[in-house]
């Protein structure tokens, strides 16, 4: 089992009710796998796999959703970037 | 070289970061800054002010990482960098990129590739306040096609 910390940012947040979360997964689960279990809690959740573009940063870095996670990982969840 | 990264919610005076590139290294040839300022206009009509959020941490790795690609693509002194969040009014600036250079089409690439890639890559998002209510901005096909003509084909970029 691995533990990571997800962050959420703008829309995403302001959605969700929500600003950071803490995930418990199995070894190996990738933010593909996360974006699945948390879009499993119902309601506006669902708009994780079924919504718009959810942008993945891991450890501060953009990755794809193929990313493997690791025990402590930060994962920030956001819509596509809008600042300049 | 005294380049510069700042997230803040406090304005910037254009005057003072020229003075700063100016007063660089060893006297640049070249300067070109960019201001970038909240309209009234956007996904919305009739906006009268933002609201812009960002990622701490993530906000200035990305931007520092910008000024490394800029320095190894182009021939640049120093690269300042300001973007503001918090709220902001009509007309308020929001972000500033100020390059210095010993040639002007130095200055004016790593100027413009830093915009187009800040705009793409740094996170940071606005929401447009306005009579009727509050709007989160969506990005634009257009940004990203701007960020993907400075593509080169060793760019390993996840744009």
């Amino acid at each position: 089992m691995i533990t990571v910390n997800v962050l959420f940012f703008a829309r995403l947040r302001e959605s969700l009710e929500t600003d950071r979360l803490i995930v418990t997964l199995d070894d190996g689960e990738t933010a593909a796998d996360l974006l699945t279990r948390l879009a499993g809690r119902g309601s506006a959740w669902a708009q994780l796999t079924e919504g718009p573009t959810v942008m993945i940063a891991v450890n501060q870095t953009m990755v794809r959703a193929t990313t493997a996670l690791q025990d402590q990982d930060e994962v920030a969840l956001f819509p596509p970037v809008t600042g300049g | 070289m005294t380049d510069l990264i700042e997230v803040k919610e406090a304005d910037f005076d254009l005057g003072l970061e020229y003075q700063a590139l100016r007063g660089s290294a060893d006297g640049p040839g070249a300067i070109v800054t960019f201001t970038g300022l909240v309209r009234d206009f956007g996904d919305q009509r009739g906006v009268q002010g933002l609201y812009l959020e960002h990622y701490p941490g993530m906000t200035e790795s990305v931007l520092e990482g910008l000024i490394t690609e800029a320095r190894e693509r182009w021939t640049i002194q120093a690269a300042r960098i300001i973007h503001r969040v918090g709220r902001l009014h009509l007309q308020d600036q929001i972000v500033f990129v100020g390059i210095s250079s010993s040639h002007r089409s130095d200055a004016f690439a790593a100027c413009s590739f830093i915009m187009d890639a800040l705009k793409t890559s740094a996170p940071f998002w606005k929401k447009e306040i306005t009579a009727q209510g509050e709007y989160w901005v969506e990005q634009k096909a257009s940004d990203q096609t701007q960020a993907e003509k400075w593509l080169t084909n060793d760019s390993n970029s996840q744009m």
